[in-house]
């Protein structure tokens, strides 16, 4: 099963073709949501791969800012452009700094991991808050990007950094996917559903909690690193709770069913806030509360369930639900 | 088995397809979103303003800002204005506007979304720090006139965009704000053997602090730092802060906080005496002073961040102002719709100097104009013409019990070359300078 | 010594303020577990109602006396409308979900509240600085505190015991105890556990606004000050233990005197001094310190 792609994993090769094409037929401004919807739309993911596991981060901002600053800081002190050094970079400081805090978090479940995790990435907010040095809240700008050597201008340097974008999600979402099906992703999806059980199984539930704290961690900084290349600016707001708390919201709304729906969940509530802003600049806040009621009101089970929905009315799914106990 | 191989493939071709029909919806959905983009027409002027419309700026900043917007592209378009404003519209077109909030985790690509889809002539708006470093290198990239009105950040020419070709700012940067505060304290005879600071911790706050002391090392060797206080922005709870300054008994107290939390520190201060021990310096005092009244104590040093507001200079531009803007929102407008004003002024002089309200001649005229706003002589002078300075004012607070109104007295009126670096010239060396080649009268 | 003194005091003062602000929502996740983001909008809605009223009374130009009536007054007006019309007409069809799904609805709740306020207040600030004022100052060895301080550490401990009483000690509480323990068990004995949730919901509220008219006098009251309520509150009764009144007070009590020793002691960290305490006290005992046994499922 590891071996071959499975056909989640072939739709998203699929869409990749389709979803870099959007470049060239739609309006770059759409397409700039799309970018940074898939920068973030990562975090979300991780968030979401923990949720499976029951656990809710209401910190996960701290990898994305740490993602952004780890390519920002090479940038700016060691003169660093090169993208795919820049991801790998972001990607080993996430490993890093989640492997260590993953010893303590690993403990903490429900609320009291939420708000762990939450305090962790608020001492990280103050920390930089308080570096003038860098900016402090104001942040700092990054430069152009380049790859391996080569550094394209103006459009040219967009439509690369998009394609690369969208490759590496897409890459990320594969390999997600697969953890998922992996021994980990049902230890994960037991824990959830009950962790003493899984402990009498044999298997440390902590150590499952760690590996997937640390995976979580790997693509909320990799998030960070292309959400901050495509905005060219980074600031301590990236770990703030509510830019955290936002990244929790999505992953609800999207639904936990697919690992698409995150990614998918945030360019629409990007979209959605966008236009709340233009009919209401003064009370958008408002719409999108309210939509956000109703969502949950008619579908419990995020967006992502609207696409089963429609499958079952066309009647394609007559098996699919049978099994559900096997 | 084998059904639950059956299964799992079922789901997984469920699964598949779905990404697909999310992909297409998602193209349709974007392609629809986008029809609307192509109608932009020639007559009018859009013009996209972004300010805070929610949050914690919006109410001291954001909202007068955009009231201030909201009136004087009225009178623009009207022809209202008291004259060299008499003209209608920008070189005779009309102005439309789109309102954006700047309170956004995107603000790029708001910006972009302003320029592409809403087809905006240009973006007048910013006023936090990080979203002008932000959006000034995007502007240049996306060549659109763009006009930062109050962000106070000197970088943003010193160090972001150094070739600034897209990108003006309309208002002084915040250094001028604390200079011409530690000159007041000098200039007035206010005893400064020792000075605290109680400032917000974020980059303005921290900012305001370092100006502030390293311009008083300049003006008073002497004087010594008895306590720095950093409370987090919006706390609204000083009690212990305010314990700290009255126990290290400063001779004077700097505080650049803004809006409610402003105000929460001179209601809790004042209370306990802070301002009967200490002569304190409110470098944003300005927007709270009618609404406090008479719990502002008398003797506070107030600032505005240039001469706008109860500092402004008279004027006809500036009765018609403050007139209109009572008039019509029932509270007198402060510094922020000052600056929003300036802003939208100096464009259309600009405009109307080149007779055209096309990009590239709005651009051409605007850069280093000097203009007459509400607030007095604006003139864009450094960062090759897209940096306006101006010069401030500081005023003592009054209060009269018996008319309850409140007043500045001993206004002392600082030259924008006395207060603000020379062009090229970072900030914080000028100062550490001995403020080098600064002219004050 | 005059530092120590006034950690104390500053600490006391600051420690009351954080539990009126955050016993409201201790008590809702207790009985519901609920972890209600909107209670940062009840206190918004308490702190405007507060200063908008007093506003209102000291422009007549009677006695400030009476301002002292019409804070808990609108306390009560704002928590019982708004928290009836949240549980009544959103949460009661929602119950049984998902506890983090019961966050994203709180949130959703917070925003239309945000915006709620604004369209009732406007964006401009209310001051009402009558209350805090008129009582005076007293000095406590040379450094002069307001009498308002002490009066809300006052108000602070009487809503504790009140409802350490109330709990502990009344037919109702120990329904309520019971409830707690266990909603269905509850159910089959005959209460009414409905009932239970809308009043401790609105009983919540209404704390929680309490909180924020309490605090009006002191302050100016501006959009978002909701919004810098919440994860103080949080922190607060995480590390008291959630669901506990006496934790919210202890964890109200360890946050307040730390934050006043970084502001006298070491005032750079005042910013995340919180969190610090909060991951410490946590980092020893993860379910806070008073945490209520959880039943092991099997």
């Amino acid at each position: 099963m590891t071996k071959s792609f499975d056909k989640t994993e072939w739709g998203l090769m699929v869409a990749l073709p389709v979803l870099i094409c959007l470049i060239f037929v739609l309006p770059a401004w759409v397409v700039n949501y799309v970018q940074v919807s898939l920068g973030t739309g990562l975090v979300a993911l991780g968030v979401t791969i923990q949720m499976r596991a029951g656990l809710v981060s209401f910190g996960q901002g701290l990898f994305f800012c740490v993602g952004g600053y780890s390519a920002g800081l090479a940038g700016k002190f060691l003169g660093i452009s090169d993208v795919f050094l820049l991801l790998v970079l972001g990607l080993v400081s996430g490993i890093l700094i989640s492997f260590v805090l993953g010893f303590l978090l690993r403990r903490y479940r429900e609320i009291f991991f939420a708000m762990l995790s939450l305090a962790v990435s608020m001492i990280l907010f103050g920390l930089l808050s308080s570096t003038e040095e860098l900016g402090s809240t104001d942040g700092f700008n990054l430069p152009q990007a380049t790859y391996f050597g080569w550094a394209p201008e103006g459009d040219t340097g967009k439509t690369m950094l998009y394609a690369v974008t969208c490759v590496v999600t897409v890459i990320w979402a594969i390999a997600l996917n697969r953890i998922l099906r992996s021994p980990l992703g049902y230890i994960n999806e037991a824990i959830r559903e009950n962790e003493l059980r899984v402990e009498y199984l044999g298997t440390s539930a902590r150590q499952a909690v760690h590996v997937t704290y640390v995976i979580a961690a790997a693509v909320s900084a990799t998030g960070g690193v292309l959400w901050a290349m495509a905005l060219g600016h980074v600031d301590p707001e990236m770990t703030n709770w509510t830019t955290s708390g936002q990244f929790v919201f999505v992953s609800i709304l999207a639904g936990t069913g697919n690992i698409v729906a995150p990614l998918i969940g945030t360019f629409i509530l990007e979209i959605v806030r966008v236009y709340a802003v233009e009919v209401s600049p003064n009370t958008w806040q408002m719409i999108l509360g309210t939509l956000m009621l109703l969502t949950i009101v008619f579908l419990p089970k995020g967006l992502w369930s609207l696409m089963n929905t429609a499958k079952k009315k066309t009647g394609t799914v007559p098996a699919a639900e049978a099994v559900a106990g096997e | 088995m084998a059904s639950a191989n059956k299964g799992a493939r079922a789901r997984a071709a469920r699964s598949s397809r779905n990404i697909l029909m999310a992909a297409t919806a998602l193209g349709l959905a974007a392609s629809f979103v986008a029809a609307g983009s192509a109608q932009a027409q020639e007559e009018p002027v859009k013009i996209g303003l972004v300010t805070f419309l929610s949050g914690g700026a919006a109410g001291p900043f954001g909202v007068p800002a955009r009231n201030a917007a909201e009136l004087v592209i009225g009178a623009i378009n009207a022809g209202s204005l008291p004259a060299p404003y008499d003209s209608a519209g920008f070189a005779g077109r009309q102005i439309e506007t789109i309102f954006v909030d700047e309170n956004s985790k995107q603000k790029n690509a708001d910006f972009q979304k302003l320029v592409e889809k809403d087809g905006v002539d240009m973006v007048l708006g910013y006023i936090s720090s990080s979203s002008c470093k932000a959006i000034a290198p995007e502007a240049e990239k996306a060549e659109k006139l763009t006009i930062l009105f109050d962000c106070g950040t000197p970088q943003i020419f010193e160090e972001i965009v150094t070739d600034p070709k897209y990108t003006f700012r309309t208002g002084a940067h915040a250094t001028m704000d604390n200079v011409a505060a530690a000159r007041y304290l000098v200039d007035t005879g206010v005893k400064t053997g020792s000075y605290a600071g109680i400032n917000q911790n974020y980059a303005f706050g921290q900012d305001s602090w370092r100006d502030f002391s390293a311009s008083m090392a300049q003006v008073d060797g002497e004087a010594t730092i008895a306590t720095e206080q950093f409370p987090k922005i919006y706390a609204g709870q000083y009690g212990s802060e305010i314990s700290a300054l009255l126990t290290s008994k400063p001779d004077v107290i700097h505080s650049s906080f803004w809006g409610g939390d402003m105000e929460a520190f001179v209601i809790q201060g004042s209370a306990r005496g802070v301002f009967e021990r200490s002569k304190v310096v409110l470098t944003t005092g300005e927007t709270a002073m009618h609404r406090l009244g008479a719990q502002m104590p008398d003797g506070t040093v107030i600032g505005a961040r240039g001469p706008h507001g109860d500092l402004a200079p008279e004027s006809d531009l500036n009765d018609w102002f403050r007139k209109a803007y009572f008039d019509r929102f029932g509270t007198l407008p402060t510094y922020p719709s000052y600056k929003m004003a300036q802003a939208l002024l100096g464009v259309k002089a600009a405009a109307d100097k080149a007779g055209s309200a096309d990009q590239d001649a709005v651009i051409g005229a605007l850069k280093g104009l000097e203009w007459e706003g509400p607030s007095g002589k604006v003139s864009m002078a450094l960062a090759n013409g897209h940096q306006a300075i101006q010069g401030t004012a500081y005023g003592t607070y009054k209060f009269d019990k018996e008319t309850g109104k409140a007043a500045l007295v001993d206004v002392v009126r600082y030259d924008a070359e006395c207060v603000n670096p020379p062009a090229g010239m970072n900030s914080i060396d000028w100062i550490e300078s001995g403020f080098e080649g600064a002219k004050c009268e | 010594m005059l530092t120590a003194v006034a950690i104390a005091v500053d600490g006391l003062g600051f420690a009351a303020w954080l539990f009126l602000s955050s016993v409201g929502l201790t008590l809702i996740y207790g009985v519901m577990r609920i972890l209600n983001i909107a209670h940062g909008g009840f206190y918004a809605l308490g702190a405007y109602t507060a200063a908008w009223a007093v506003g209102l009374y000291t422009q007549t130009g009677s006695t400030i006396a009476l301002t002292y009536l019409i804070i808990p007054l609108a306390a009560l007006v704002a928590g019982v409308v708004s928290g009836l019309l949240v549980e009544r007409g959103i949460l009661r069809f929602m119950y049984g979900r998902d506890e983090v799904l019961m966050v994203l609805v709180t949130y959703a709740i917070f925003l239309i509240l945000e915006d709620v306020t604004k369209l009732i207040w406007g964006t401009d600030s209310y001051v009402s600085y009558q209350p805090a004022y008129w009582l005076g100052t007293i000095d406590v060895f040379g450094l002069p505190y307001t009498v308002y301080k002490f009066l809300i550490i006052a108000v602070a401990i009487a809503v504790g015991a009140a409802l350490y009483v109330t709990l502990n000690h009344t037919r109702v509480g120990k329904l309520l105890l019971v409830v707690i323990e266990d909603r269905e068990v509850s159910k089959a004995l005959g209460i009414n556990v409905t009932l239970f949730f809308t009043v401790t919901f609105v009983i919540g509220a209404t704390l929680g606004a309490l909180g924020g008219a309490l605090t009006a006098p002191e302050i100016s009251v501006v959009p978002g000050i909701g919004a810098e309520i919440i994860v103080m509150a949080f922190a607060v009764i995480v590390i008291g233990g959630m669901g506990s009144i006496g934790g919210a007070m202890l964890g109200a009590l360890i946050v307040g005197f730390s934050r006043a020793a970084f502001v006298h002691l070491y005032p750079p960290a005042e910013l995340f001094s919180i969190y610090l305490v909060m991951a410490a006290v946590l980092a020893v005992k993860p379910y806070g310190l008073f945490a209520l046994a959880e039943s092991r499922k099997i």
